[in-house]
Protein backbone atom coordinates (compact mmCIF):
# COMPACT_ATOMS: atom_id res chain seq x y z
CA UNK A 1 0.00 0.00 0.00
CA UNK A 2 2.58 2.60 1.03
CA UNK A 3 4.32 2.55 -2.51
CA UNK A 4 1.93 3.80 -3.73
CA UNK A 5 1.47 7.22 -2.03
CA UNK A 6 4.33 8.49 -4.54
CA UNK A 7 2.35 7.78 -7.12
CA UNK A 8 -0.80 9.29 -6.16
CA UNK A 9 1.08 12.88 -5.01
CA UNK A 10 2.35 13.17 -8.24
CA UNK A 11 -1.05 12.46 -10.29
CA UNK A 12 -2.17 14.82 -8.10
CA UNK A 13 1.08 17.42 -8.50
CA UNK A 14 0.17 17.20 -12.10
CA UNK A 15 -3.57 17.17 -12.15
CA UNK A 16 -4.27 19.72 -9.74
CA UNK A 17 -1.30 21.64 -11.61
CA UNK A 18 -2.77 21.87 -14.46
CA UNK A 19 -6.00 23.01 -13.32
CA UNK A 20 -4.07 26.13 -11.44
CA UNK A 21 -2.23 26.82 -14.61
CA UNK A 22 -5.69 26.74 -16.52
CA UNK A 23 -7.66 28.56 -14.22
CA UNK A 24 -4.54 31.50 -13.69
CA UNK A 25 -5.99 33.90 -15.98
CA UNK A 26 -9.29 34.19 -14.18
CA UNK A 27 -7.98 34.57 -10.73
CA UNK A 28 -5.48 36.55 -12.40
CA UNK A 29 -8.31 39.03 -13.90
CA UNK A 30 -10.28 39.12 -10.36
CA UNK A 31 -7.30 40.25 -8.51
CA UNK A 32 -6.21 42.30 -11.31
CA UNK A 33 -9.42 43.94 -10.76
CA UNK A 34 -8.94 45.42 -6.99
CA UNK A 35 -5.68 46.76 -8.34
CA UNK A 36 -5.41 50.80 -9.17
CA UNK A 37 -5.58 50.88 -12.81
CA UNK A 38 -2.37 52.45 -13.40
CA UNK A 39 -0.92 49.05 -11.61
CA UNK A 40 -2.21 46.51 -12.97
CA UNK A 41 0.14 46.06 -15.85
CA UNK A 42 2.85 47.38 -14.12
CA UNK A 43 2.08 44.40 -11.27
CA UNK A 44 0.86 41.86 -13.64
CA UNK A 45 3.27 39.29 -12.64
CA UNK A 46 1.67 39.39 -9.01
CA UNK A 47 -1.57 38.02 -7.74
CA UNK A 48 -1.90 40.46 -4.68
CA UNK A 49 -3.16 43.93 -5.13
CA UNK A 50 -1.23 46.50 -3.39
CA UNK A 51 -3.43 48.51 -1.96
CA UNK A 52 -6.51 46.96 -2.34
CA UNK A 53 -8.91 49.12 -3.64
CA UNK A 54 -13.16 48.66 -4.70
CA UNK A 55 -12.78 51.70 -6.69
CA UNK A 56 -12.74 50.13 -10.61
CA UNK A 57 -15.79 48.18 -9.17
CA UNK A 58 -17.40 51.94 -8.33
CA UNK A 59 -16.37 53.52 -11.06
CA UNK A 60 -17.24 50.14 -13.65
CA UNK A 61 -20.98 50.27 -12.10
CA UNK A 62 -21.46 53.85 -13.18
CA UNK A 63 -21.54 52.33 -16.49
CA UNK A 64 -21.45 55.09 -19.31
CA UNK A 65 -23.46 58.51 -20.81
CA UNK A 66 -26.35 58.09 -18.19
CA UNK A 67 -27.02 54.37 -17.92
CA UNK A 68 -25.50 52.69 -14.45
CA UNK A 69 -23.99 49.09 -15.01
CA UNK A 70 -27.15 47.86 -13.17
CA UNK A 71 -29.69 49.23 -15.62
CA UNK A 72 -27.01 46.79 -18.22
CA UNK A 73 -27.71 44.17 -15.93
CA UNK A 74 -31.82 44.63 -15.65
CA UNK A 75 -31.79 44.45 -19.58
CA UNK A 76 -30.02 41.46 -19.73
CA UNK A 77 -32.14 39.78 -16.96
CA UNK A 78 -35.36 40.61 -18.50
CA UNK A 79 -34.20 39.64 -21.81
CA UNK A 80 -32.80 35.96 -20.54
CA UNK A 81 -36.38 35.79 -18.37
CA UNK A 82 -38.07 36.18 -21.89
CA UNK A 83 -36.43 33.56 -23.85
CA UNK A 84 -36.48 31.30 -20.46
CA UNK A 85 -40.61 31.63 -20.86
CA UNK A 86 -40.52 31.35 -24.61
CA UNK A 87 -38.24 27.68 -24.40
CA UNK A 88 -39.64 26.26 -21.60
CA UNK A 89 -43.29 26.50 -23.03
CA UNK A 90 -42.73 26.18 -26.58
CA UNK A 91 -39.85 22.79 -26.03
CA UNK A 92 -42.21 20.81 -23.77
CA UNK A 93 -45.14 21.27 -25.79
CA UNK A 94 -42.96 20.35 -29.72
CA UNK A 95 -41.33 17.89 -27.49
CA UNK A 96 -44.58 16.23 -26.00
CA UNK A 97 -45.66 15.94 -29.94
CA UNK A 98 -42.88 14.66 -31.08
CA UNK A 99 -42.32 12.07 -28.54
CA UNK A 100 -45.99 10.82 -27.80
CA UNK A 101 -48.24 11.56 -30.26
CA UNK A 102 -48.87 9.62 -33.81
CA UNK A 103 -50.05 11.79 -36.98
CA UNK A 104 -49.32 12.21 -40.27
CA UNK A 105 -45.99 13.67 -40.97
CA UNK A 106 -44.82 13.17 -37.73
CA UNK A 107 -41.11 11.71 -39.01
CA UNK A 108 -41.17 13.94 -41.59
CA UNK A 109 -41.33 16.86 -39.06
CA UNK A 110 -38.77 15.62 -36.88
CA UNK A 111 -36.22 15.31 -39.39
CA UNK A 112 -36.81 19.14 -40.32
CA UNK A 113 -36.37 19.67 -36.55
CA UNK A 114 -33.05 17.99 -36.81
CA UNK A 115 -31.39 19.33 -40.00
CA UNK A 116 -32.26 23.04 -38.74
CA UNK A 117 -29.97 21.78 -35.35
CA UNK A 118 -27.07 21.81 -38.14
CA UNK A 119 -28.41 25.60 -39.69
CA UNK A 120 -25.51 28.19 -39.75
CA UNK A 121 -27.15 31.14 -37.92
CA UNK A 122 -25.47 33.17 -40.38
CA UNK A 123 -27.68 32.17 -43.59
CA UNK A 124 -30.72 33.41 -41.98
CA UNK A 125 -29.42 36.07 -40.04
CA UNK A 126 -29.63 38.71 -43.21
CA UNK A 127 -32.91 37.56 -44.04
CA UNK A 128 -34.39 37.93 -40.33
CA UNK A 129 -32.85 41.60 -39.53
CA UNK A 130 -34.68 42.35 -42.89
CA UNK A 131 -37.75 40.98 -41.81
CA UNK A 132 -37.33 42.16 -38.53
CA UNK A 133 -37.01 45.94 -39.68
CA UNK A 134 -39.84 45.31 -42.34
CA UNK A 135 -42.23 44.75 -38.93
CA UNK A 136 -40.42 47.69 -37.12
CA UNK A 137 -39.19 45.53 -34.76
CA UNK A 138 -35.87 46.74 -34.69
CA UNK A 139 -34.30 48.68 -31.50
CA UNK A 140 -36.43 46.52 -29.19
CA UNK A 141 -35.97 43.12 -27.65
CA UNK A 142 -38.55 41.65 -29.97
CA UNK A 143 -36.45 40.03 -32.23
CA UNK A 144 -34.23 38.51 -30.15
CA UNK A 145 -37.23 36.77 -27.80
CA UNK A 146 -40.15 36.61 -30.31
CA UNK A 147 -38.42 33.23 -32.07
CA UNK A 148 -37.67 31.77 -28.52
CA UNK A 149 -41.80 31.11 -28.48
CA UNK A 150 -41.28 28.71 -31.31
CA UNK A 151 -38.94 26.17 -29.83
CA UNK A 152 -35.15 25.43 -29.84
CA UNK A 153 -34.19 22.89 -32.01
CA UNK A 154 -31.27 21.43 -29.17
CA UNK A 155 -34.20 21.84 -26.49
CA UNK A 156 -36.41 19.93 -28.02
CA UNK A 157 -34.35 17.02 -28.65
CA UNK A 158 -33.45 16.63 -25.13
CA UNK A 159 -36.36 17.07 -23.99
CA UNK A 160 -37.89 14.38 -26.72
CA UNK A 161 -35.17 12.28 -25.60
CA UNK A 162 -35.96 12.41 -22.23
CA UNK A 163 -39.78 12.37 -22.51
CA UNK A 164 -39.61 8.71 -24.29
CA UNK A 165 -37.60 7.56 -21.53
CA UNK A 166 -41.32 7.78 -19.37
CA UNK A 167 -43.14 4.79 -19.61
CA UNK A 168 -46.06 5.01 -21.88
CA UNK A 169 -48.69 3.38 -19.37
CA UNK A 170 -49.18 6.54 -17.08
CA UNK A 171 -50.21 8.37 -20.24
CA UNK A 172 -52.73 5.46 -20.80
CA UNK A 173 -53.79 5.27 -17.36
CA UNK A 174 -54.42 8.92 -17.51
CA UNK A 175 -56.81 8.97 -20.61
CA UNK A 176 -58.58 5.95 -19.20
CA UNK A 177 -59.26 8.03 -16.03
CA UNK A 178 -60.82 10.71 -18.45
CA UNK A 179 -57.76 12.63 -19.07
CA UNK A 180 -57.66 14.44 -22.67
CA UNK A 181 -54.37 14.56 -24.38
CA UNK A 182 -53.87 18.18 -23.15
CA UNK A 183 -54.18 16.43 -19.41
CA UNK A 184 -51.88 14.23 -19.77
CA UNK A 185 -49.31 16.56 -21.43
CA UNK A 186 -49.72 19.03 -17.98
CA UNK A 187 -50.57 16.88 -15.15
CA UNK A 188 -48.16 13.65 -16.16
CA UNK A 189 -45.46 14.87 -18.44
CA UNK A 190 -44.66 18.34 -17.29
CA UNK A 191 -44.13 16.95 -13.54
CA UNK A 192 -42.03 14.25 -14.64
CA UNK A 193 -39.59 16.13 -17.16
CA UNK A 194 -38.60 18.64 -14.60
CA UNK A 195 -34.90 17.41 -14.81
CA UNK A 196 -34.53 18.34 -18.07
CA UNK A 197 -36.66 21.20 -17.87
CA UNK A 198 -34.11 22.68 -15.40
CA UNK A 199 -31.40 21.74 -17.80
CA UNK A 200 -32.78 23.29 -20.67
CA UNK A 201 -33.44 26.84 -18.36
CA UNK A 202 -29.75 26.81 -17.23
CA UNK A 203 -28.40 26.17 -20.83
CA UNK A 204 -31.05 28.86 -22.02
CA UNK A 205 -29.62 31.27 -19.45
CA UNK A 206 -26.09 30.61 -20.48
CA UNK A 207 -26.62 30.95 -23.82
CA UNK A 208 -28.23 34.27 -23.83
CA UNK A 209 -26.50 35.78 -21.02
CA UNK A 210 -23.48 35.88 -22.84
CA UNK A 211 -25.43 36.62 -26.72
CA UNK A 212 -23.31 39.42 -28.19
CA UNK A 213 -24.20 38.56 -32.06
CA UNK A 214 -28.44 39.28 -31.77
CA UNK A 215 -28.25 42.22 -29.55
CA UNK A 216 -25.38 43.84 -31.47
CA UNK A 217 -26.97 43.85 -34.46
CA UNK A 218 -30.47 44.62 -32.74
CA UNK A 219 -29.87 47.20 -29.99
CA UNK A 220 -28.68 50.43 -31.12
CA UNK A 221 -29.76 52.91 -28.17
CA UNK A 222 -27.47 52.91 -24.82
CA UNK A 223 -30.45 52.18 -22.35
CA UNK A 224 -31.05 48.96 -24.02
CA UNK A 225 -27.97 47.69 -24.33
CA UNK A 226 -27.45 44.22 -22.57
CA UNK A 227 -23.70 43.36 -19.96
CA UNK A 228 -22.40 41.86 -22.98
CA UNK A 229 -22.46 44.80 -25.43
CA UNK A 230 -21.52 47.01 -22.45
CA UNK A 231 -18.39 44.77 -21.73
CA UNK A 232 -17.70 45.53 -25.68
CA UNK A 233 -18.72 49.57 -25.26
CA UNK A 234 -15.55 49.49 -22.67
CA UNK A 235 -13.59 47.67 -24.58
CA UNK A 236 -14.04 50.46 -27.58
CA UNK A 237 -13.81 53.42 -24.90
CA UNK A 238 -10.77 51.83 -23.45
CA UNK A 239 -8.50 54.56 -22.76
CA UNK A 240 -4.71 53.96 -21.00
CA UNK A 241 -5.91 53.74 -17.93
CA UNK A 242 -9.66 52.16 -17.46
CA UNK A 243 -8.96 48.71 -17.59
CA UNK A 244 -9.85 48.41 -13.64
CA UNK A 245 -13.64 49.34 -13.97
CA UNK A 246 -13.58 47.17 -17.44
CA UNK A 247 -12.39 44.00 -15.84
CA UNK A 248 -14.44 44.66 -12.70
CA UNK A 249 -17.27 44.90 -14.61
CA UNK A 250 -15.96 41.67 -16.49
CA UNK A 251 -16.34 39.94 -13.04
CA UNK A 252 -19.43 41.09 -12.72
CA UNK A 253 -20.76 40.00 -15.77
CA UNK A 254 -19.43 36.16 -14.64
CA UNK A 255 -21.00 36.62 -11.16
CA UNK A 256 -24.18 34.45 -12.54
CA UNK A 257 -22.93 32.10 -14.55
CA UNK A 258 -21.14 31.14 -11.86
CA UNK A 259 -23.89 30.85 -9.20
CA UNK A 260 -26.03 29.02 -11.64
CA UNK A 261 -23.70 26.65 -12.11
CA UNK A 262 -22.56 25.76 -8.10
CA UNK A 263 -26.47 25.56 -7.56
CA UNK A 264 -27.06 23.34 -10.71
CA UNK A 265 -23.67 21.69 -11.05
CA UNK A 266 -25.38 18.03 -11.79
CA UNK A 267 -27.70 19.35 -13.86
CA UNK A 268 -25.25 21.16 -16.17
CA UNK A 269 -22.73 18.12 -16.31
CA UNK A 270 -25.40 15.83 -17.15
CA UNK A 271 -26.64 18.20 -19.74
CA UNK A 272 -23.38 17.96 -21.18
CA UNK A 273 -22.30 14.56 -20.20
CA UNK A 274 -25.87 12.67 -22.28
CA UNK A 275 -26.70 15.14 -24.74
CA UNK A 276 -23.41 16.80 -25.93
CA UNK A 277 -25.34 19.81 -25.53
CA UNK A 278 -22.36 22.49 -25.63
CA UNK A 279 -21.33 24.62 -22.27
CA UNK B 1 -60.22 5.13 -29.63
CA UNK B 2 -59.51 7.86 -31.54
CA UNK B 3 -60.63 8.75 -34.96
CA UNK B 4 -57.21 9.31 -37.06
CA UNK B 5 -58.60 12.90 -37.42
CA UNK B 6 -58.27 14.17 -33.86
CA UNK B 7 -54.97 12.47 -33.27
CA UNK B 8 -53.81 14.24 -35.97
CA UNK B 9 -55.34 17.71 -34.81
CA UNK B 10 -53.43 17.17 -31.32
CA UNK B 11 -50.17 16.40 -32.95
CA UNK B 12 -50.70 19.27 -35.19
CA UNK B 13 -51.55 21.32 -32.29
CA UNK B 14 -48.28 20.36 -30.11
CA UNK B 15 -46.01 20.74 -32.92
CA UNK B 16 -47.93 23.38 -34.58
CA UNK B 17 -45.66 26.47 -32.79
CA UNK B 18 -42.12 24.91 -34.04
CA UNK B 19 -43.62 25.12 -37.54
CA UNK B 20 -44.81 27.91 -38.11
CA UNK B 21 -41.46 29.04 -36.32
CA UNK B 22 -39.52 27.09 -38.80
CA UNK B 23 -41.43 28.88 -41.64
CA UNK B 24 -41.26 32.39 -40.49
CA UNK B 25 -38.38 32.48 -39.29
CA UNK B 26 -35.73 29.31 -41.01
CA UNK B 27 -37.40 28.34 -44.47
CA UNK B 28 -38.45 32.03 -45.52
CA UNK B 29 -35.44 33.34 -44.38
CA UNK B 30 -33.64 30.74 -46.41
CA UNK B 31 -35.28 31.62 -49.23
CA UNK B 32 -34.85 35.11 -49.27
CA UNK B 33 -30.99 34.51 -48.23
CA UNK B 34 -30.69 32.12 -51.50
CA UNK B 35 -32.26 34.82 -53.36
CA UNK B 36 -30.25 37.79 -52.21
CA UNK B 37 -27.12 36.10 -52.95
CA UNK B 38 -27.70 36.56 -56.37
CA UNK B 39 -27.97 39.84 -56.45
CA UNK B 40 -26.67 43.57 -55.30
CA UNK B 41 -28.55 44.76 -52.30
CA UNK B 42 -27.34 47.46 -49.79
CA UNK B 43 -30.74 47.39 -47.67
CA UNK B 44 -31.91 50.62 -48.61
CA UNK B 45 -32.74 50.55 -52.57
CA UNK B 46 -34.10 47.57 -54.00
CA UNK B 47 -31.71 44.39 -54.74
CA UNK B 48 -30.44 44.14 -58.33
CA UNK B 49 -29.95 40.46 -60.32
CA UNK B 50 -26.53 40.24 -60.89
CA UNK B 51 -26.78 35.85 -61.14
CA UNK B 52 -23.51 34.84 -60.18
CA UNK B 53 -21.32 37.77 -59.89
CA UNK B 54 -21.13 37.30 -55.96
CA UNK B 55 -19.85 34.10 -56.40
CA UNK B 56 -17.21 34.88 -58.87
CA UNK B 57 -16.19 37.91 -56.98
CA UNK B 58 -15.49 35.68 -53.91
CA UNK B 59 -13.16 33.74 -55.33
CA UNK B 60 -11.34 35.50 -57.93
CA UNK B 61 -11.40 39.00 -56.80
CA UNK B 62 -11.73 39.15 -53.73
CA UNK B 63 -8.49 38.12 -51.66
CA UNK B 64 -9.74 39.42 -47.93
CA UNK B 65 -12.63 36.38 -48.81
CA UNK B 66 -9.83 33.98 -49.72
CA UNK B 67 -7.71 34.90 -46.71
CA UNK B 68 -10.79 34.69 -44.53
CA UNK B 69 -11.51 31.46 -45.62
CA UNK B 70 -7.76 30.36 -45.45
CA UNK B 71 -7.38 31.14 -41.62
CA UNK B 72 -10.61 30.00 -41.10
CA UNK B 73 -9.80 26.56 -42.00
CA UNK B 74 -6.94 26.77 -40.35
CA UNK B 75 -8.33 28.02 -37.12
CA UNK B 76 -10.82 25.16 -37.51
CA UNK B 77 -8.45 22.32 -38.59
CA UNK B 78 -5.85 23.11 -35.34
CA UNK B 79 -7.50 24.08 -32.92
CA UNK B 80 -10.25 21.45 -33.51
CA UNK B 81 -8.32 18.85 -33.31
CA UNK B 82 -5.97 20.13 -30.70
CA UNK B 83 -9.12 20.62 -28.60
CA UNK B 84 -10.46 17.16 -28.60
CA UNK B 85 -6.93 15.53 -28.26
CA UNK B 86 -6.71 17.64 -24.90
CA UNK B 87 -10.05 16.96 -23.77
CA UNK B 88 -9.26 13.10 -24.50
CA UNK B 89 -5.41 13.54 -22.81
CA UNK B 90 -7.27 15.04 -19.71
CA UNK B 91 -10.56 13.14 -19.54
CA UNK B 92 -8.27 10.03 -19.41
CA UNK B 93 -5.97 11.60 -16.52
CA UNK B 94 -9.16 12.14 -14.76
CA UNK B 95 -10.42 8.51 -15.31
CA UNK B 96 -9.52 7.27 -12.34
CA UNK B 97 -11.08 6.11 -8.64
CA UNK B 98 -9.63 9.01 -6.97
CA UNK B 99 -12.19 11.05 -4.64
CA UNK B 100 -10.89 14.54 -6.12
CA UNK B 101 -12.05 13.60 -9.18
CA UNK B 102 -15.30 15.50 -8.85
CA UNK B 103 -13.51 18.65 -8.03
CA UNK B 104 -10.94 18.55 -10.88
CA UNK B 105 -13.71 17.98 -13.31
CA UNK B 106 -15.53 20.71 -12.03
CA UNK B 107 -12.49 23.31 -12.63
CA UNK B 108 -10.90 22.34 -15.69
CA UNK B 109 -14.64 21.97 -17.04
CA UNK B 110 -14.77 26.61 -15.63
CA UNK B 111 -13.14 27.74 -18.97
CA UNK B 112 -15.97 26.03 -21.52
CA UNK B 113 -18.56 27.44 -19.17
CA UNK B 114 -17.74 30.89 -18.99
CA UNK B 115 -15.67 30.84 -22.64
CA UNK B 116 -18.20 32.33 -24.73
CA UNK B 117 -18.60 35.69 -22.88
CA UNK B 118 -17.24 39.22 -23.81
CA UNK B 119 -15.50 38.84 -20.56
CA UNK B 120 -13.17 36.53 -21.35
CA UNK B 121 -12.35 37.44 -24.68
CA UNK B 122 -11.66 40.93 -22.68
CA UNK B 123 -9.36 38.91 -20.46
CA UNK B 124 -7.80 36.56 -22.64
CA UNK B 125 -7.01 39.92 -25.41
CA UNK B 126 -5.53 41.52 -21.91
CA UNK B 127 -3.10 38.27 -20.74
CA UNK B 128 -1.78 38.59 -24.09
CA UNK B 129 -0.89 42.25 -24.57
CA UNK B 130 2.58 43.52 -25.04
CA UNK B 131 2.60 42.99 -20.76
CA UNK B 132 0.70 40.93 -19.92
CA UNK B 133 1.02 37.19 -18.34
CA UNK B 134 1.78 35.47 -21.49
CA UNK B 135 4.70 37.10 -21.98
CA UNK B 136 6.00 37.46 -18.62
CA UNK B 137 5.65 33.83 -18.20
CA UNK B 138 7.34 33.09 -21.59
CA UNK B 139 10.68 35.78 -20.53
CA UNK B 140 10.56 33.70 -17.16
CA UNK B 141 11.20 30.44 -19.00
CA UNK B 142 13.59 32.09 -21.17
CA UNK B 143 11.38 32.43 -24.35
CA UNK B 144 11.46 36.47 -26.19
CA UNK B 145 8.43 38.32 -25.85
CA UNK B 146 5.74 37.46 -28.66
CA UNK B 147 3.99 40.74 -30.02
CA UNK B 148 0.36 39.09 -30.22
CA UNK B 149 -0.95 41.58 -31.64
CA UNK B 150 1.93 42.82 -33.77
CA UNK B 151 1.66 39.65 -36.30
CA UNK B 152 -1.22 38.05 -37.85
CA UNK B 153 -0.24 34.78 -37.62
CA UNK B 154 0.68 34.58 -33.75
CA UNK B 155 -2.76 36.75 -33.80
CA UNK B 156 -4.58 33.87 -35.10
CA UNK B 157 -2.59 31.22 -32.48
CA UNK B 158 -3.91 33.48 -29.62
CA UNK B 159 -8.08 32.67 -30.82
CA UNK B 160 -6.73 29.15 -31.40
CA UNK B 161 -5.33 29.32 -28.02
CA UNK B 162 -8.64 30.68 -26.34
CA UNK B 163 -10.36 27.71 -28.53
CA UNK B 164 -8.46 25.20 -26.81
CA UNK B 165 -8.27 26.47 -23.53
CA UNK B 166 -12.32 25.74 -23.69
CA UNK B 167 -11.36 21.90 -23.60
CA UNK B 168 -14.05 21.49 -20.73
CA UNK B 169 -17.33 20.16 -22.29
CA UNK B 170 -15.97 17.83 -25.10
CA UNK B 171 -13.88 16.08 -21.84
CA UNK B 172 -16.88 15.89 -20.12
CA UNK B 173 -18.18 13.92 -22.79
CA UNK B 174 -15.32 11.83 -23.18
CA UNK B 175 -15.49 10.80 -19.50
CA UNK B 176 -18.59 9.69 -19.32
CA UNK B 177 -17.69 7.40 -22.35
CA UNK B 178 -14.56 6.16 -20.62
CA UNK B 179 -16.87 5.13 -17.98
CA UNK B 180 -18.81 3.00 -19.99
CA UNK B 181 -15.92 0.74 -20.91
CA UNK B 182 -16.31 -2.14 -19.00
CA UNK B 183 -13.35 -2.57 -16.81
CA UNK B 184 -12.66 -6.43 -17.90
CA UNK B 185 -11.51 -5.75 -21.43
CA UNK B 186 -8.59 -4.10 -19.87
CA UNK B 187 -8.41 -6.49 -17.21
CA UNK B 188 -8.60 -8.83 -20.04
CA UNK B 189 -5.63 -7.34 -22.24
CA UNK B 190 -3.62 -7.23 -19.13
CA UNK B 191 -3.97 -10.92 -18.22
CA UNK B 192 -2.68 -11.04 -22.11
CA UNK B 193 0.37 -8.82 -21.92
CA UNK B 194 -1.28 -5.72 -23.52
CA UNK B 195 1.19 -2.50 -23.17
CA UNK B 196 -0.93 0.78 -22.67
CA UNK B 197 -0.20 1.85 -25.55
CA UNK B 198 -2.00 -1.45 -27.28
CA UNK B 199 -4.83 -1.00 -24.62
CA UNK B 200 -5.09 2.49 -25.53
CA UNK B 201 -5.32 1.53 -29.44
CA UNK B 202 -7.29 -1.50 -29.35
CA UNK B 203 -9.82 -0.47 -26.54
CA UNK B 204 -9.69 3.06 -26.06
CA UNK B 205 -10.24 4.71 -29.21
CA UNK B 206 -12.66 2.24 -30.86
CA UNK B 207 -15.01 2.07 -28.06
CA UNK B 208 -14.66 6.15 -27.53
CA UNK B 209 -15.22 6.68 -31.77
CA UNK B 210 -18.56 7.17 -31.82
CA UNK B 211 -18.18 9.67 -28.62
CA UNK B 212 -15.59 11.20 -31.05
CA UNK B 213 -17.26 10.96 -34.24
CA UNK B 214 -20.21 13.19 -32.35
CA UNK B 215 -17.65 15.52 -30.87
CA UNK B 216 -15.73 16.17 -34.13
CA UNK B 217 -18.84 17.33 -36.23
CA UNK B 218 -20.29 18.95 -33.50
CA UNK B 219 -16.85 21.27 -32.70
CA UNK B 220 -16.04 21.28 -36.58
CA UNK B 221 -19.73 22.83 -36.75
CA UNK B 222 -19.15 25.70 -33.79
CA UNK B 223 -15.55 26.24 -34.34
CA UNK B 224 -16.36 27.18 -38.08
CA UNK B 225 -18.93 29.87 -36.56
CA UNK B 226 -16.60 31.09 -34.58
CA UNK B 227 -17.49 35.43 -33.68
CA UNK B 228 -17.37 36.94 -30.53
CA UNK B 229 -14.03 35.88 -29.72
CA UNK B 230 -12.46 37.21 -32.83
CA UNK B 231 -14.78 39.98 -32.88
CA UNK B 232 -13.85 41.33 -29.10
CA UNK B 233 -10.19 40.84 -29.41
CA UNK B 234 -9.82 42.85 -32.62
CA UNK B 235 -12.39 45.39 -31.58
CA UNK B 236 -14.19 44.21 -34.38
CA UNK B 237 -11.58 44.94 -37.14
CA UNK B 238 -10.30 41.25 -37.74
CA UNK B 239 -6.66 42.72 -37.31
CA UNK B 240 -3.94 43.01 -37.17
CA UNK B 241 -3.66 42.28 -40.98
CA UNK B 242 -6.44 40.48 -40.87
CA UNK B 243 -5.18 37.83 -38.99
CA UNK B 244 -8.41 37.20 -36.90
CA UNK B 245 -10.59 37.88 -39.40
CA UNK B 246 -12.58 34.39 -38.82
CA UNK B 247 -15.08 33.59 -42.12
CA UNK B 248 -18.21 34.98 -39.63
CA UNK B 249 -16.79 38.38 -38.70
CA UNK B 250 -15.84 38.98 -41.88
CA UNK B 251 -19.32 38.20 -43.43
CA UNK B 252 -21.02 40.32 -40.45
CA UNK B 253 -18.45 43.40 -41.66
CA UNK B 254 -19.27 42.52 -45.34
CA UNK B 255 -23.06 42.64 -44.29
CA UNK B 256 -23.22 45.66 -41.35
CA UNK B 257 -20.49 47.88 -41.78
CA UNK B 258 -20.19 47.82 -45.81
CA UNK B 259 -24.27 47.21 -46.33
CA UNK B 260 -22.96 44.24 -48.67
CA UNK B 261 -26.27 42.47 -48.15
CA UNK B 262 -26.17 40.46 -51.31
CA UNK B 263 -22.30 39.59 -50.86
CA UNK B 264 -22.65 38.46 -47.14
CA UNK B 265 -25.88 36.11 -48.25
CA UNK B 266 -23.48 34.92 -51.03
CA UNK B 267 -20.86 34.52 -48.24
CA UNK B 268 -23.74 32.59 -45.95
CA UNK B 269 -24.42 29.97 -48.92
CA UNK B 270 -20.58 29.21 -49.37
CA UNK B 271 -20.55 28.63 -45.69
CA UNK B 272 -23.55 26.57 -45.70
CA UNK B 273 -21.83 24.37 -48.34
CA UNK B 274 -18.65 23.96 -46.83
CA UNK B 275 -20.25 22.99 -43.34
CA UNK B 276 -22.50 20.52 -45.13
CA UNK B 277 -19.29 18.82 -47.19
CA UNK B 278 -16.73 18.81 -43.57
CA UNK B 279 -20.47 17.09 -42.02
CA UNK B 280 -20.64 14.39 -44.55
CA UNK B 281 -16.69 14.34 -45.27
CA UNK B 282 -16.27 12.97 -41.35
CA UNK B 283 -19.73 11.09 -41.73
CA UNK B 284 -18.48 9.19 -44.91
CA UNK B 285 -15.10 8.66 -43.34
CA UNK B 286 -16.68 7.20 -40.28
CA UNK B 287 -17.17 3.75 -41.26
CA UNK B 288 -13.32 3.64 -41.18
CA UNK B 289 -12.94 4.47 -38.07
CA UNK B 290 -15.76 4.09 -35.99
CA UNK B 291 -16.63 1.38 -34.23
CA UNK B 292 -20.36 0.33 -32.90
CA UNK B 293 -20.76 -1.90 -30.54
CA UNK B 294 -23.61 -4.29 -31.72
CA UNK B 295 -22.51 -4.61 -35.33
CA UNK B 296 -19.71 -6.86 -33.37
CA UNK B 297 -16.74 -4.96 -34.60
CA UNK B 298 -15.00 -5.27 -37.65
Amino acid sequence: MKAQYPKKIIYHLMVGGLAVLLLYPVIWLLMSSFKVSEQIFITADSLIPNPFVFSNYVQGWEGFGDYGFGVFIKNTMIFVLLVLLGHLLSCSLIAFGFARLQFVGRRFWFAIMIMTLMLPYEVVMIPQYIIFAQLDWLNSLKPLVVPAYFGHPFFIFLLVQFIRTIPRELDEAAIIDGCNIFSVYTRIILPLIVPALATTAIFTFYWTWDNLLGPVLYLNSPSKYTVSMALNMFLSNETVSNWGAMFAMSIVSLIPVFVIFFIFQRYVVEGISTSGLKG
Amino acid sequence: MQSNLKQNLWGYFFIGPFIIGFLAFTIIPILASFYFSFTSYDLFTTPQWIGLENFKKMFTEDPRYLHSLRITFIYVFVGVPLRLGFALLVAMLLNTASRAVGLYRTLYYLPSLIGGSVAVAIMWRNIFGDEGIVNLALMTIGIDAVRWFGNPTAALWMLIFLSVWQFGSSMLIFLAGLKSIPHSYYEAASVDGASFLQKFTRITIPMLSPVILFNAIMQTIAAFMTFVPAFIISKGTGGPLDGTLLYSLYLFKQGFEFFHMGYASAMAWVMLIIIAILTSLIFFSSRFWVHYESEGGR
